[in-house]
C-alpha cells in the first residue's frame, strides 16, 4: 500500500534540470535536416542516369563529402534524440524503457559512424 | 509497457432505460455514465429522457433536473452553475467541457455525458483529482519575494498586468490536462497543461522574484517537456483559454536564459 502524500507523490524524485538541451538540439538538428535533405534529393536526383565513377567523383568533392557527413549527423541525432522521447511516452517498464534507449542511441552512433566511415573512405581513395 | 489490456470492470455495459417524460413532445435522450464502487458491477450507461420545454438550456441544467426529478443516485460534482468554479467539467458529446456553459442544443443527437477521461473515477461522474491539484500545489501558486515587503501593495505597471492575461481566467477544472494524451500516458510525471498554464502565469508575474527557481523546478524531461504541442488543451478549453502558448512561452524562457 502506498502511504505518501499526493503532494510527496507529485514530486516525485524532484526536477532532473535537464530537458532543454534535448528539446533543443531537436530542434536545431530539424532546422539543419531542411536545406540539408533538399541538396540530398536534389542531388540524388541529377547523379540517377550517371556510372559508378560518376557517383565517386560527386562524393569525392570536398563540398559534397562535408554536407554528406553533416546530413549523416544530423539525421542519426535528429532520429535517436525523437525515438528517445517515443520511448518514454509509451514505455512504462523502467528496464525496458532504459534498454530500448540504450540500444536506439547505440544502434544511431554505430550506424553514424559506419556511414562517416562510409563517406571517408570513397572520398580519399 | 503501454497497456493494451483494459483493467477489470473497463467494460462499459448498457445500462437501465428510464421512462419517456408523458405528454412531451420536445424530448432528448442522455446517455449518462454510471459507476459505484459499492455494486463491484460494471460502469453502464443509463439512458434518461427530458422533456426540453421543462429544462434549462444547459447540460447541467438537465443533470439536476435528472438528479431532482428523475434518479437521485447521480452522482456529479457542481457549484457555481456559471463557469466560474470549475466543478463540472465533464466529457459531453466526446469533449471536454463544462456542464453549465454547455447548450443541450449544442450536442447533436443523443446528449453523452461521461467523466473526464483518464482519470480514476470515484462515482458516475466524479473523477478523482487528488493527484491533479497535488501537481498544482508543486508548483508552489503564490508569490514569492526576498525583497522587504513594500508599505502599501505591490506595484505593477498595466503593460505587465496585460502579460498574465489568458492565465487568471483559468479555473482549474481540469478539461485540457485530461484531454491531452501526453498527460494520460504519464500523467504522474508529467504536470499537463492545466498545471503548466499555472505556472507560467507566477513566471510570467512582474512583482514574483522567484522566477529562475520556478524554471530550475520545470527543467525536466518528463514535468514539462511531455508536450508535444498536440494542441488537444486548446481545443477543448471552456474558457477559450491557450495553455499550449502558455507552455511554449516556458519553453521560450528556458531557452532564452541560456543563449
Amino acid at each position: 500500500m502506498n502511504m505518501r502524500t499526493p503532494l510527496s507523490r507529485a514530486r516525485g524524485l524532484g526536477s532532473a534540470k535537464t530537458g532543454t538541451d534535448h528539446w533543443w538540439a531537436q530542434r536545431l538538428t530539424a532546422l539543419a535536416l531542411v536545406p540539408l535533405t533538399i541538396w540530398f534529393v536534389v542531388s540524388m536526383i541529377l547523379v540517377t542516369s550517371a556510372d559508378h565513377a560518376a557517383a565517386v567523383d560527386f562524393i569525392s568533392s570536398p563540398i559534397n563529402s562535408i554536407l554528406l557527413i553533416l546530413l549523416v549527423i544530423a539525421t542519426f541525432h535528429h532520429g535517436q534524440l525523437g525515438l528517445q522521447v517515443v520511448i518514454e511516452d509509451y514505455i512504462h517498464l523502467k528496464w525496458l524503457e532504459v534498454s530500448l534507449i540504450i540500444a536506439v542511441k547505440g544502434a544511431a552512433v554505430f550506424l553514424g559512424v559506419a556511414s562517416v566511415y562510409a563517406v571517408i573512405a570513397i572520398a580519399l581513395t | 509497457m503501454a497497456e493494451f489490456t483494459l483493467p477489470k470492470n473497463s467494460r462499459v455495459i448498457e445500462g437501465k432505460k428510464w421512462p419517456k417524460p408523458e405528454g412531451a413532445s420536445n424530448t432528448k435522450a442522455f446517455k449518462i455514465y454510471r459507476w459505484s464502487p459499492d455494486s463491484g458491477e460494471n460502469p453502464r450507461v443509463d439512458t434518461y429522457y427530458l422533456d426540453l420545454d421543462d429544462c434549462g438550456p444547459m447540460v447541467l441544467d438537465a443533470l439536476i433536473k435528472i438528479k431532482n426529478d428523475v434518479d437521485p443516485t447521480l452522482t456529479f460534482r457542481r457549484s457555481c452553475r456559471e463557469g466560474v468554479c470549475g466543478s463540472c467539467a465533464m466529457n459531453i458529446d466526446g469533449t471536454n467541457t463544462l456542464a453549465c456553459t454547455k447548450y443541450i442544443a449544442d450536442a447533436k443527437g443523443d446528449v453523452r455525458v461521461y467523466p473526464l477521461p483518464h482519470q480514476s473515477v470515484i462515482k458516475d461522474l466524479v473523477p478523482d483529482q487528488t493527484h491533479f491539484f497535488a501537481q498544482y500545489r508543486q508548483i508552489e501558486p503564490w508569490l514569492k519575494t526576498d525583497s522587504q515587503p513594500p508599505e502599501r501593495e505591490r506595484l505593477q505597471s498595466p503593460e505587465d498586468r496585460a502579460k498574465m492575461d489568458g492565465m487568471w481566467e483559468c479555473v482549474l477544472c481540469a478539461c485540457c490536462s485530461t484531454s491531452c494524451p501526453s498527460y494520460w500516458w504519464n500523467e504522474d510525471r508529467y504536470l499537463g497543461p492545466a498545471i503548466l498554464l499555472q505556472a507560467y502565469r507566477w513566471l510570467a508575474d512582474s512583482r514574483d522574484e522567484a522566477t529562475g527557481d520556478r524554471l530550475d523546478q520545470l527543467e525536466d524531461p518528463f514535468r514539462l517537456y511531455r508536450c508535444h504541442t498536440i494542441m488537444n488543451c486548446t481545443r477543448t478549453c471552456p474558457k477559450s483559454l491557450n495553455p499550449a502558448r502558455a507552455i511554449a512561452e516556458i519553453k521560450k524562457m528556458m531557452v532564452e536564459r541560456r543563449v
